[in-house]
């Protein structure tokens, strides 16, 4: 067993681990933080996806150990300071962007990570940034509608289909 | 996952010295050795985790020559490799965002999937493979399916790539796994054109030297009328046959000479 300590969503956080753990099991089993989801844990459907260093990737897909001393984000930092929800967030429960919920929070993760580098992305743009990103339920349209109203723009131009 | 012991060297001696030992694995991003690893189809002792290296993390130009850091990312390509537009163009389309986050250039020619994209950027670019102990060139590095030159314990510390007049890398992207069921890299030099194809071959990624010749006494796609690949040797699975991923190969190698224009 080895120690790691990071900050998650923006609070100092350790734990034992061994060489074996991936940081998506350091962050449900060890820190409780059960919304970031594991839905395949074979790296394809991104329910895992938080931010390390500012960077999306698959927390089933990284050894926890790796992250020793980042900067991790995951949903449960995502809520604006006052509890209410954030703007991409409140964006997917406006325009009905998840249905049973479970790739919500790598969806609105890879989202976040997507308007930090591209704050105005096209629809085409937005899909393919979702590419890891699979969702059983919404067939996508929807959640591509919050992204782009999340980001702003008018979103009238995709009917709701 | 069978349990191991994880370390994260800070330079690359220390990295040598740590795959040193019996059964002991480098990491790179883990985009493909951490599912591997929980299919239990392999069984390190030691994880020897190759990204707090810092002298293998930079991308750099001298004089027509690109040298990219083994442990760079794939998203760190996309960024830096401008002057090497066909190659920063590959690396922002292998997998998804995430993936592109932690895979390496290192850990994808390490190893050698016969459908990767980076196989065919380094082969069709007549790159140089540099380990901590020698220098690979691309034609002698590649050895068949997942096997390459590397000997055991041995690190891709930088891959040099000498840039192309023109180039272009076409991907007809698998539906399901988003890797290439065939990918060609166009590349043209003042000596000659370089051809180079992945997701086809059984044995892994090739160069088709009919087309080089072809397209090194005419650069246009009509110069490639009536050439074909053999159909005999080309992979057969339940997303295409061997004779569908040989008209791949000659259909791709169109497009990659017209979009090099
Ligand atoms: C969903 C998904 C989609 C993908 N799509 C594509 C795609 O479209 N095209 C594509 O080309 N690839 C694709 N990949 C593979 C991806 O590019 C991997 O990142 C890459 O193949 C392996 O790189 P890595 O750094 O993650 O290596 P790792 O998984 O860490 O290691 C792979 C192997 O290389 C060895 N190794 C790692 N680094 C080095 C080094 N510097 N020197 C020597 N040995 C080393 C390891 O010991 C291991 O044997 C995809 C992967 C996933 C999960
Ligand atoms: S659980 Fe990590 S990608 Fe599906
Ligand atoms: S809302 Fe159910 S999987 Fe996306």
């Amino acid at each position: 067993m080895a120690k790691v300590s990071m900050t998650v969503n923006g609070k100092a956080a350790s734990g034992e681990v061994e060489g074996r753990t991936l940081l998506s099991s350091f962050l449900r089993d060890t820190l409780g933080l059960t919304g970031t989801h594991v839905g395949c844990d074979t790296s394809q459907c991104g329910a895992c996806v938080v931010h390390v260093d500012g960077k999306a990737v698959k927390s089933c897909t990284m050894l926890a150990q790796e992250a020793d001393g980042s900067d991790v984000a995951t949903i449960e930092g995502q809520a604006n300071a006052d509890g209410s929800l954030n703007v991409i967030q409140q964006a997917f429960q406006d325009h009905h962007g998840l249905q049973c919920g479970f790739c919500t929070p790598g969806m609105v993760m890879s989202a976040a990570a997507l308007l930090k580098d591209n704050p105005k992305p096209t629809e085409a743009e937005i899909r393919e940034y979702l590419e890891g990103n699979l969702c059983r339920c919404t067939g996508y349209h929807n959640i591509i509608k919050a992204i782009l109203a999340a980001s702003g723009q008018d979103v009238s131009a995709i009917a709701a289909e | 996952m069978y349990e191991f012991e994880f370390v994260k060297p800070a330079t690359v001696g220390e990295a040598v010295a740590a795959l040193a030992e019996e059964d002991a694995q480098a990491l790179g991003g883990g985009q493909t050795l951490i599912p591997t690893l929980k299919q239990r189809l392999a069984m390190p002792s030691r994880l020897v985790s190759l990204s707090g290296i810092t002298e293998m993390q930079g991308i750099s130009d001298s004089g027509g020559v690109l040298t990219i850091g083994g442990a760079a990312t794939h998203a760190a390509v996309a960024a830096g490799a401008a002057s090497y537009p066909a190659l920063a163009e590959l690396a922002s389309h292998i997998g998804d965002p995430a993936v592109r986050n932690r895979g390496t250039i290192g850990g994808s020619l390490a190893n050698n999937d016969p459908a990767a994209c980076y196989p065919a950027a380094a082969l069709g670019s007549g790159a140089t493979i540099v380990t901590n102990s020698r220098e690979i060139e691309a034609d002698d590095y590649f050895q068949g399916l997942f096997e390459t030159a590397l000997e055991e314990g041995e690190i891709i510390t930088a891959v040099r790539f000498p840039v192309p007049e023109k180039a272009n890398y076409q991907k007809f992207v698998q539906p399901a796994s988003r890797f290439a069921l065939v990918g060609v890299f166009v590349a043209r030099f003042a000596d000659g054109v370089r051809v180079a194809v992945t997701g086809a071959s059984e044995e892994g990624v090739f160069r088709w030297r009919e087309a080089e010749a072809a397209l090194s006494a005419n650069f246009a796609p009509d110069a490639l009328d009536g050439l074909s690949v053999d159909a005999e040797g080309m992979i057969a699975d339940l997303h295409g046959s061997k004779e569908y991923r040989a008209h791949l190969v000659a259909v791709m190698t169109k497009r990659a000479v017209a979009a090099a224009g």
